[in-house]
């Protein structure tokens, strides 16, 4: 037996009784990252030892590196953070630790969560683990390659556009976008506030449901973690959708979608109905407009996130004969492309003259976006969809071109903007054997939902095979 | 709206506290530009009667009582300060800027 | 700086008048930091009131204290504030190194208060000054300048154990017409909030500042003149004098057919000027956006009125009612409100005594003349309202003679014993019995012949010297009416 072919669930199930120890599951796990981490990149900071003595009872989880573990330094992926130890845990990391679960190590990411490849990462780019050639996707990119390649069996990620749903999508594995508010982000090193939320990505909907279970709650370090208590989502799992309406918004299937991408998704949901669903087109009118308020509302939001990176408390310092010139220096050093052109752009759409125009009607069309989901949850149950328009694309193919790199959001950012839960499904290997994404968007809270639609497509798919690496 | 101009670049890198050099200035001033032209796709809605979403959620009255809790050891506040002095952080002079 | 030191002088400011608007921060009185569980108490080693919160670590998130809230809003009702019903926090964004994540979490477009006044007196004259907005915002941190000031210091020591303490920002409208006008203002301000209880108000704390908006014009004009901020005054008194010394040099400029250009000018308390910031002069551009980490306040009706309810008596009302029920003149009610303590040290006292006036008498006299004496708050020290009511009674009783009384409670003020013990203790008690001083008065008759004759002639004063005399034999205990009652019985009518 390889541990690391175990599911979550397998693993945990013999760890309880007694088969397997926590140990043996770290030990198998750093076994399988020395033999393939040299080509995947997926971690930032490995540490068997540590993570031996502070083994724990339970899987141990890879943590993205945006996420604060006392301990770990915490990057960002980013030189500004670079040797940045943070005194506290984030309440994700806190409510793993108290459960038994040991940090299994930190994972590569677009630096500050900014990007769709996982290239923009201050140190090194993470390779998908399908073709290695390509990127995973961003900017969880580290966390899905790693559970893509075997080197966990679950990981955190990070979502504020897509960056958990599309890298799950380009690798083949199972990512959660929860409601906004289900997980706390006490700790979460923030992009954009108003949309980050973190998930955990796994190799099965199965194991989904357990790591959401782990993390899902009221936080009251978090004023924007809603109070309702988490169900437990294992009970979810039963593989029936008889009944289930299920809608296909017409948008999400038009021009720029490529076409074995589309094709997948639709025998996927040929899948759920003939298990008894009903399949109706539905219209999202303003989707079309969802990726130009968000690439207004994420920087701006961004940029005041980010200021605080001014060299003075922590994180890098340049030399500057007064404040103003080690502030301006110690950003424009610590700071990659990236993150200097949305910071840049959220500047500007903030600022006096413009705000109006741009941040306040990027707001008002966050209203539009949501009445159209309000609208259709009630003729429908949950949406189908790709997650992204394509399949992973081929490294630096579009590094250079900003525009291009956004619009493999441009699936997953209305989810952000109305604050809903989606859960990307692999379902189906392309003409060159690259992973395409079933996206399930749903009402607010409908975690149980979307993991008992997505359990049991899984079921009637077939396993998902494995890349070789 | 194409290019930003050089000014409008240069003053938003100032408010952003950003040290640009001459060649990143030209490129972002290309790229804001276009990025900017697409997001101006928004104004072909009519917004006017929109009421604006900053909180998904529909929470009020989030709040905290009044206890003190435990601080950071002075220590661990400093741990990650690049230049500290006698339990301060020391940054160099201040400038008055408007 | 041609300008300095004389400015002021020579220049006549009848043709003009001044137009003063304030913006008064005050720190609220809670025990944690507004977003955070950190203690707010004052002094400590530097960076050790501090957590993630409030040194903006990256992944930390505010929650609102719930007593800052309470408080914000109840300034805002002891200021006759109409409280918005629906309210929200903003990031004001700008780069300092004070400021942890280089935005301060304020409010912007929807503050908790708005459109309040405050009734001030000026020289005899009821005057209404509009309250514009208050809200809730967050302290920074602390700058210790290496030299003499900020400018030429060669580095900075920052110490956030102040940053995220609960502020309320009270902005006026701009009805104060003179500097003096502004002062009695902030001294108002500054009971109320006191009374109100949400800060104690302390300025060379820094609980309470104070910056100034200010401009003239030619009497008879309406239109507004161009003005200038003044920051940096650190009293109420340099409040004044900033603005004294500002409007005439706004005067001084314009009458010399100069512009006035709008700027921030900082007062230089030691040289007496104002002075222009050197540099560049941009406009800021704080970029406020609504604050993603927190939810915004619903208020009810009800819960605004509870509030209200619990609002104590605040100061203009309270030094009504002194008047009205102890018979007070507004002179010693204006004084007994300085601060909630006391007039409540006041009035506990004058509801066990039945003379109010003499009460008020030694609240205004000895005790606030020890206590400004001592440096001391009335909290500080050991007096209470019984134990000067104790005193009070052994006057009044003839016990012991003013002079002694205050002798004695000046002890009570340092040691905290009720005045019978240390009478007592010290054989304090008046002498009061007819018999030991009649006999006195006829020692001293005889042994003053002189004094006795020239009294006789009809020089009046003369008997001072006799009463002097009894006194000296008492040490000063004899009852001084009884000695003089005595001697004149023993003397006859001067004259005769």
């Amino acid at each position: 037996m390889q541990i690391h072919e175990l599911t979550l669930v397998e693993a945990t199930d013999m760890l309880e009784r007694g088969e397997l120890s926590a140990a043996e599951v770290i030990n198998g796990l750093y076994d399988r990252i020395e033999a393939v981490e040299e080509k995947i990149k997926a971690f930032l900071e490995i540490d068997r030892e540590r993570v031996l003595r502070e083994a724990g009872t339970q899987v141990p989880v890879a943590i993205k590196d945006n996420i604060c573990t006392r301990g770990w330094k915490t990057t960002c992926a980013s030189r500004m953070l670079a040797n940045f130890h943070p005194p506290y845990d984030a309440t994700v990391v806190a409510r793993l630790r108290r459960q038994g679960h040991a940090v299994l190590g930190k994972t590569n990411m677009d630096e500050f969560a900014m990007g769709s490849s996982t290239e923009y990462s201050a140190f090194y780019p993470t390779r998908n683990p399908w073709d290695t050639e390509r990127v995973p996707g961003g900017s969880s990119g580290g966390s899905a390659a790693a559970v893509a390649a075997g080197e966990a069996l679950v990981a955190l990620g990070s979502d504020t556009g897509g960056s958990i749903r599309l890298p799950a999508a380009f690798c083949g594995v199972v990512g959660l976008k929860p409601t906004y508010g289900r997980v706390s982000r006490f700790g979460l090193v923030a992009y954009a506030s108003s949309l980050d939320q973190i998930g955990p990505i796994t190799r099965t909907v199965a194991d989904c449901a357990l790591a959401l279970n782990w993390i899902a709650g009221h936080d009251p370090l978090d004023s924007t973690s809603l109070p309702e208590e988490a169900p437990d989502y294992r009970t979810f799992l039963r593989p029936d959708v008889k009944g289930l309406r299920v809608g296909l918004p017409r948008e999400y299937f038009g021009e720029g979608l490529d076409s074995e991408v589309r094709d997948a998704v639709l025998a996927a949901v040929r899948q759920l109905e003939a298990g008894g669903a009903k399949v109706e087109e539905v219209s999202l009118p303003h989707t079309e407009y969802a990726l130009a308020a968000y690439y207004l509302i994420a920087p701006a939001e961004a940029s005041s996130n980010l200021a605080r990176y001014d060299g003075v408390r922590y994180g890098l310092r340049a030399e500057g004969e007064d404040v103003v010139q080690l502030f301006s220096n110690t950003r424009s050093r610590g700071f990659g492309p990236e993150v200097k052109r949305r910071i840049m752009l959220g500047t500007y759409a903030l600022s006096a003259g413009y705000y109006d125009a741009y941040y306040l009607n990027a707001l008002r069309v966050r209203t539009l976006i949501r009445r159209d989901f309000d609208r259709v949850f009630e003729k429908v149950d949950v949406l189908a969809c790709p997650t992204s328009p394509t399949v992973a694309f081929r490294l630096g193919e579009k590094t250079d071109d900003p525009m291009q790199m956004y619009l493999s959001d441009i699936y997953t950012v209305t989810v952000n903007l109305a604050g809903l839960p989606a859960l990307s499904v692999p379902c189906a290997l392309n003409s060159e054997g690259l992973p395409i994404g079933l996206q399930l968007i749903g009402p607010p809270l409908a975690e149980g939902r979307l993991l008992q639609v997505g359990y049991a497509y899984e079921e009637a798919r077939g396993p998902f095979p494995r890349p070789r690496i | 709206m194409e290019k930003l101009s050089q000014e409008q670049v240069e003053h938003v890198a100032r408010l952003a506290r950003l040290a640009l050099r001459e060649e990143e200035k030209a490129i972002f001033a290309e790229q804001l530009g276009q990025i900017l032209a697409y997001a101006a796709k928004i104004r072909e809605l009519d917004l006017a009667n929109v009421e604006p979403t900053a909180h998904v959620l529909g929470l009020t009255n989030v709040t905290r009582p009044d206890e003190v809790r435990p601080s950071l050891s002075q220590e661990e506040v400093l741990q990650n300060g690049p230049e500290v002095q006698d339990g301060y952080f020391r940054v160099p002079r201040i400038v008055e800027e408007g | 700086m041609a300008l300095a030191g004389n400015v002021s002088k020579g220049v006549d400011l009848s043709r003009w008048e001044i137009v003063i608007g304030l913006e008064i921060h005050v720190e609220l009185l809670t025990d944690s930091k507004v977003f955070c569980g950190c203690a707010t108490d004052f002094g400590g080693e530097p960076n050790t009131r501090v957590c993630p919160v409030c040194l903006g670590l990256p992944g930390s998130l505010p929650v609102l204290n719930a007593k800052a809230l309470e408080y914000a809003v109840k300034t805002g009702l002891a200021l006759g504030c109409e409280i918005a019903p629906f309210s929200k926090f903003d990031r004001k964004n700008y780069f300092y190194p004070d400021l942890p994540k280089a935005y301060q979490i304020s409010q912007y477009d929807l503050p908790l208060c708005r459109h309040g006044h405050l009734d001030i007196e000026v020289n005899g004259e009821k005057r209404r000054i509009g309250i514009t907005r208050v809200h809730l915002e967050e302290e920074t941190g602390k700058s210790l300048h290496a030299g003499t000031s900020i400018v030429d210091s060669p580095y900075t020591l920052l110490d956030y154990n102040r940053a995220g303490i609960p502020l309320v920002e009270i902005v006026t409208e701009p009805d104060l017409r003179s500097p003096e006008e502004a002062r009695i203002f902030l001294e108002e301000l500054k009971r109320v909030v006191e009374f109100a209880g949400v800060s104690d108000v302390k300025m060379e704390e820094g609980s309470l500042r104070c910056d100034a908006n200010i401009s003239v014009r030619p009497r008879g004009e309406t239109r507004l003149g161009t003005k200038t901020e003044v920051k940096n005054m650190n009293s109420f008194r340099a409040v004044q004098r900033a603005l004294e010394y500002e409007a005439a040099r706004q005067v001084a400029v314009l009458e010399s057919g100069g512009r006035i250009e709008q700027e921030t000018r900082h007062w230089d308390e030691a040289a007496g000027v104002t002075r222009g910031m050197r540099s560049k002069e941009q406009a800021h551009d704080y970029r406020y956006f609504p604050e993603p980490d927190l939810v915004p306040i619903v208020l009810t009706p009800e819960q605004i009125e509870k509030w209200r309810q619990e609002l104590p008596e605040l100061p203009a009302a309270r030094r009504e009612r002194l008047m009205r029920e102890y018979g007070l003149p507004p002179y010693d009610a204006e004084i007994l409100t300085t601060s909630r303590k006391l007039a409540d040290f006041f009035e506990e006292a004058a509801r066990q005594f039945p003379d109010p006036k003499m009460v008020s008498n030694w609240v205004m006299g000895e005790l606030l003349r020890l206590l400004k004496a001592e440096g001391k708050e009335l909290d500080q020290v050991n007096v209470t309202p019984a134990r000067l009511v104790g005193l009070l009674q052994l006057i009044r009783a003839g016990t012991i003679s003013g002079a002694t009384a205050k002798e004695v409670f000046e002890e009570m003020f340092r040691t905290g014993q009720e005045a019978a013990a240390i009478v007592e203790r010290r054989g304090l008690q008046q002498i009061s019995d007819e018999e030991t001083i009649r006999q006195l008065v006829q020692k001293a008759i005889a042994a003053n012949p002189e004094a006795v004759e020239s009294y006789r002639k009809g020089k009046e004063k003369a008997i001072g010297a006799l009463v002097g005399q009894v006194m000296r034999e008492t040490r000063g205990k004899a009852n001084p009416q009884l000695v003089n009652r005595l001697l004149l019985e023993a003397l006859g009518k001067p004259g005769q």
